[in-house]
């Protein structure tokens, strides 16, 4: 499989995701400069985490107006599969490319912590290595992870089984304690309409190694590599 | 506001400048003339406490700085320790403490940002961040609001730049009400054959300014940090910089894709004294003179003078000497990276200092005088006496062993860190391989199966009591917290916080603790590479308890070789290593259970710290250790506790031993200790390995159940245990413990 990771200027877990990929065997990401206006050929395009242009203005609002968000956004309508993590997530509502947006966490503070995760549907290129109803347990590294839409999107993201990942208790169960940032219906990751564009606020790349304190998230990597077989 | 560069120098300006008479008689002296202001400016610069150690230096030159591991010890931008594969780690802690009492976030997040800076200017890729945090009273008014923000400022800096900030130690204490201690360390890996120095060298190679704009923060901030605070110290906002780790983060990418060509001869950041410092210390280590044109240097406003630009301490700024033809290819990367880049002077071969501006000379100093003539006192100092011994007799025992330990572990003191460290991203690079809360924060090199071990670690009220043991303690301390993961200490880097040293009884506590820190580093082997010193952390006349910080690094050789604090399974041994006599003073059950401070610290045997260090790190090497703690404040029952809490696991501890009484024995902090767990199995053989090598060992317990039963007292139950300990400082944080 092959990967881009797209590297805006204060991106900094460009190279958790590299591992994380490699580990799940992809061939070594090419990295793109966010100046670029052309993508190589490839099976996964991803937007990692970190502080693009330092989260000023409003997170991701300045990186989604890069030269190569135009090629992103034109990749990921023909069908692309293309991932973003935590600012890569916030990148990708700015862009258009997701709905909703992404609020300062509940208690206005930073968290980093590991979070559990229900897998909502394993009906997706993303998570077809997990069974739904999986819980999973990651970490969590955001000041600005609190997910919200309108009635009528957050509807419409459930009928369509879009809402890939929801907080919960490490049984499974949903609880406000378990919701940190606040996010609404406890949405912690989403799909696009055609399928094929994830984002999510949790880490799932820096939990792929048994020293990390978990491999639970190495199942989206493989997912991502075993659809593109 | 313009500021001619002509005029009169009074005796009211130089002592603005932080100059004593006799130290402006000098100046006279040096260069046969009457200074201007932007050279007095520069003097004052150079030879505040916080750029010259004029006070420090006669007693840091007594600390062992060598060491077969050691490739650079002090006076670079950072130290350098070999770790094997032809990698290093370059490592060093400073302190933030004026700037962060007057504007907590701000002087916080900076404090990260400089001694980020300070690391990857030696062409490291930062790897982790700790920090040392000291806070007042809990029930002073601006605890609260100093706490609130000096953890967000420094979370707000590490997790943008990008760097893990992966442990520290905080503490509570009233002598710090009117001065909090804010001490940040960092620590990078470098390729050892690819590392970089501040020394110039070459005749005429361009000297390039690159990073952010120069601007009117920070001016005097070095000055700042070298004076008392009276009731004025929030006037001082304006000398406070304003921090974009943005920017830094972007400095450190250009900064390292430039350092992978060979256009690079010498590099220094812009930290303390800005633009004035970073130019003196390349030339002067070079033995080549430096001329700056300030028209060339990028500015965020109008108008500045030579005067402000020469003490500006804005932030995200480097010097370099380039290699002659190079200007392009770096050009080129930093205009990639959004950065400025500047040609603003060069290296010149007559030793001076001369700085231009609009065609004209605005200060032209002989450049080794500047750093190397600086004023060094040998200050008059008197000694700590060591305060009388307190028997376990003098202390009173508490009713309950277990309440007095519930309470303990729920106090300001003990109390879980949580709210703070989960403000820190400790998990970004994907390598944390021990997160905060254990003994040592460990780190993987790469992919492994390398890793660093880092603490930061002293104890104030033990210095307070007697400085030599307490800088011993903080050097002992540390070295047991990377024992106690099973890595091998390999230096240290130190900030040392002390009140005004012009009183001789604060001289004598700086003066004891590099004594006791030496000696400490000599007997276990473990080297100052680096480090600085704080003073007149004092207001109004009152100083803070001493505060020797101590950082250490120690490699360890593979991650699967790793201890950790938790419990692992039920039913296992409970071992203590190390003698236990039950000393109290100065322990945290005396000042949690008592509201008292008084009696000698414990002593610190150094041949005994490292017999049972050894000892202990053989038993991880050879997997026969399952957990391992090290013992500290709040002495055994705590350790238990906390190994207890992390592993989910209780515990049932025999009754103590006879000749110790029981809250001696469950709360004395005697040194040169460690818990240790093992298979039932294995016990009998361990103990027996203990005996032979001459380390005191016994078992104490056993793991298992749901709660800590000592000897003879009610269950504590880790629920209820974890509820208590977890709550103190959120609760407070939100306003719901009254002050």
């Amino acid at each position: 499989m092959k990967s881009a990771i797209i590297l805006f200027p204060g991106i900094n877990r460009e190279r958790d995701m590299a591992r994380a990929l490699r580990l799940a065997g992809s061939e070594e990401p090419v990295i793109v400069w966010h100046k670029e206006t052309s993508l190589p050929q490839v099976d996964l395009i991803v937007l990692p985490g970190g502080f693009s242009y330092g989260d000023y203005l409003r997170c991701g609002a300045i990186a989604a107006r890069s030269p190569i968000m135009r090629e992103v956004v034109a990749k990921a309508e023909a069908g692309t599969p293309v991932l973003g993590v935590c600012n890569g997530f916030q990148i990708l509502i700015e862009a258009g490319l997701l709905p909703g947006a992404l609020m300062r966490n509940r208690e206005l503070k930073f968290i980093c912590r590991d979070v559990h995760l229900k897998v909502e549907s394993n009906d997706t290129r993303f998570t077809r290595q997990y069974a739904t109803g999986d819980v999973i347990r990651v970490p969590v590294a955001h000041g600005e992870g609190n997910y919200f839409a309108d009635d009528e999107t957050r509807r419409r993201l459930d009928g369509d089984g879009r809402i890939v990942f929801r907080y919960c208790e490490a049984d499974g169960s949903f609880s406000t304690e378990a919701n940190r940032n606040g996010s609404v219906d406890n949405v912690a990751g989403i799909l696009n309409e055609r399928g094929n564009v994830l984002g999510m606020m949790p880490h799932p790349e820096d939990h792929v190694e048994p020293h990390q304190g978990s491999t639970d998230g190495v199942g989206i990597f493989r997912s991502i590599v075993s659809a593109a077989a | 506001m313009s500021i001619p560069n002509d005029i009169k120098i009074t005796p009211e300006l130089v002592a603005e400048h932080g100059l004593k008479p006799d130290e402006y008689e000098r100046i006279l002296e040096l260069i046969g003339r009457e200074p201007t202001i932007t050279e007095l400016g520069i003097f004052s610069a150079m030879w505040n406490e916080h750029c010259s150690y004029k006070s420090s230096r006669v007693w840091l030159k007594t600390l062992p700085t060598e060491g077969p591991q050691v490739i650079q010890g002090p006076g670079e931008n950072a130290g350098i320790v070999d770790i094997g594969d032809g990698q290093c780690a370059v490592f060093k802690m400073e302190s933030h403490n004026h700037p962060s009492f007057i504007e907590p976030h701000q002087g916080a997040g900076t404090g990260v940002g400089g001694i980020l800076r300070d690391v990857f200017t030696m062409g490291a890729r930062p790897i982790a961040a700790l920090n040392a945090l000291r806070f007042g009273d809990p029930d002073h008014p601006k605890t609260r609001h100093l706490v609130s923000g000096v953890v967000a400022g420094i979370g707000g800096y590490g997790n943008s730049f990008g760097v893990p900030t992966v442990g520290g130690e905080v503490n509570f204490h009233p002598r710090y009400n009117g001065n909090i201690l804010v001490n940040a360390m960092a620590v990078g890996i470098a390729e050892t054959d690819k590392v970089f120095y501040a020394a110039a060298s070459g005749v005429g190679n361009p000297i390039v300014y690159l990073g952010s704009k120069t601007g009117r923060d920070g001016i005097h901030g070095a000055s700042m940090a070298s004076q008392e605070f009276g009731e004025d110290s929030e006037e001082k906002r304006p000398t406070v910089q304003v921090g974009d780790p943005f920017a830094e983060k972007l400095l450190l990418e250009a900064c390292l894709e430039l350092m992978e060509s060979d256009a690079v001869i010498a590099i220094q950041d812009m930290g303390a004294a800005g633009l004035t410092c970073s130019a003196v210390e390349m030339g002067a280590k070079g033995d080549l003179g430096v001329e700056l044109d300030l028209d060339m240097v990028p500015c965020r406003e109008a108008a500045m003078t030579a005067y402000e630009m020469m003490l500006s301490e804005s932030q995200e700024r480097m010097l370099m000497v380039l290699r002659p033809g190079y200007e392009d290819h770096a050009r080129a990367i930093f205009e990639k990276w959004d950065l400025d880049f500047a040609i603003v002077g060069r290296t010149t071969d007559d030793l001076r200092f001369r700085v231009k501006h609009g065609g004209d000379v605005m200060a032209d100093l002989p450049i080794k005088e500047l750093g190397d003539e600086a004023p060094c006192y040998d200050r008059p100092w008197t000694e700590t006496p060591l305060p009388a011994e307190l028997g376990a007799s003098d202390v009173p025992a508490p009713n309950s062993l277990a309440e007095a330990l519930v309470k303990m572990m729920a106090s300001p003191h003990l109390c879980s860190r949580r709210w703070i460290w989960e403000q820190y991203d400790h998990l970004i690079l994907g390598n944390t391989m021990q997160r905060p809360g254990g003994d040592a924060a460990v780190v993987r090199v790469d992919d492994g199966p390398k890793a660093l071990a880092m603490s930061v670690d002293v104890t104030p009220r033990y210095c307070e009591a007697h400085p030599e043991t307490g800088g011993k303690q903080a050097v002992a301390e540390v070295w047991r917290n990377i024992t106690a993961v099973g890595a091998r200490p390999l230096a240290i880097t130190d900030c040392l916080n002390f009140g005004n040293p012009e009183r001789p009884e604060i001289m004598g506590q700086l003066v004891g603790a590099i004594k006791g820190m030496g000696e400490a580093c000599r007997a276990l082997d473990f080297p100052v590479v680096s480090g600085n010193v704080s003073l007149y952390n004092e207001t109004s006349g009152k100083a803070i308890l001493p505060t020797p910080a101590i950082g250490g690094v120690g490699l360890l050789d593979d991650i699967d070789r790793m201890a950790t604090i938790a419990f692992k399974g039920e039913d296992e041994a409970i071992l203590l290593v190390g003698e236990t006599r039950g000393h109290l003073g100065r322990s945290i059950f005396l000042q949690v259970m008592h509201d008292r401070e008084d009696g000698a610290p414990p002593t610190v045997d150094l041949a005994a710290e490292r017999r049972n260090g050894q000892f202990v790190r053989a038993l991880i090497r050879d997997r026969s250790a399952t957990a391992v703690h090290d013992l500290s404040d709040g002495g055994l029952a705590v350790a238990v506790a906390e190994m207890a809490l992390a592993g989910g696991i209780g515990a049932t501890l025999d009754e103590a031993p006879d000749g110790v009484s029981s809250h001696a024995f469950f709360f004395g902090e005697d040194q040169a200790r460690y818990v240790v767990t093992c298979s039932r199995g294995s016990t009998a053989r361990i103990l027996e390995t203990a005996g032979k090598a001459g380390v005191p060992m016994s078992a104490i317990g056993w793991t298992g159940g749901d709660a800590l039963n000592l000897a003879g007292e009610d269950p504590i139950y880790l629920d209820e245990l974890r509820r208590r300990h977890e709550a103190w400082l959120p609760d407070y944080m939100a306003g719901w413990i009254e002050d």
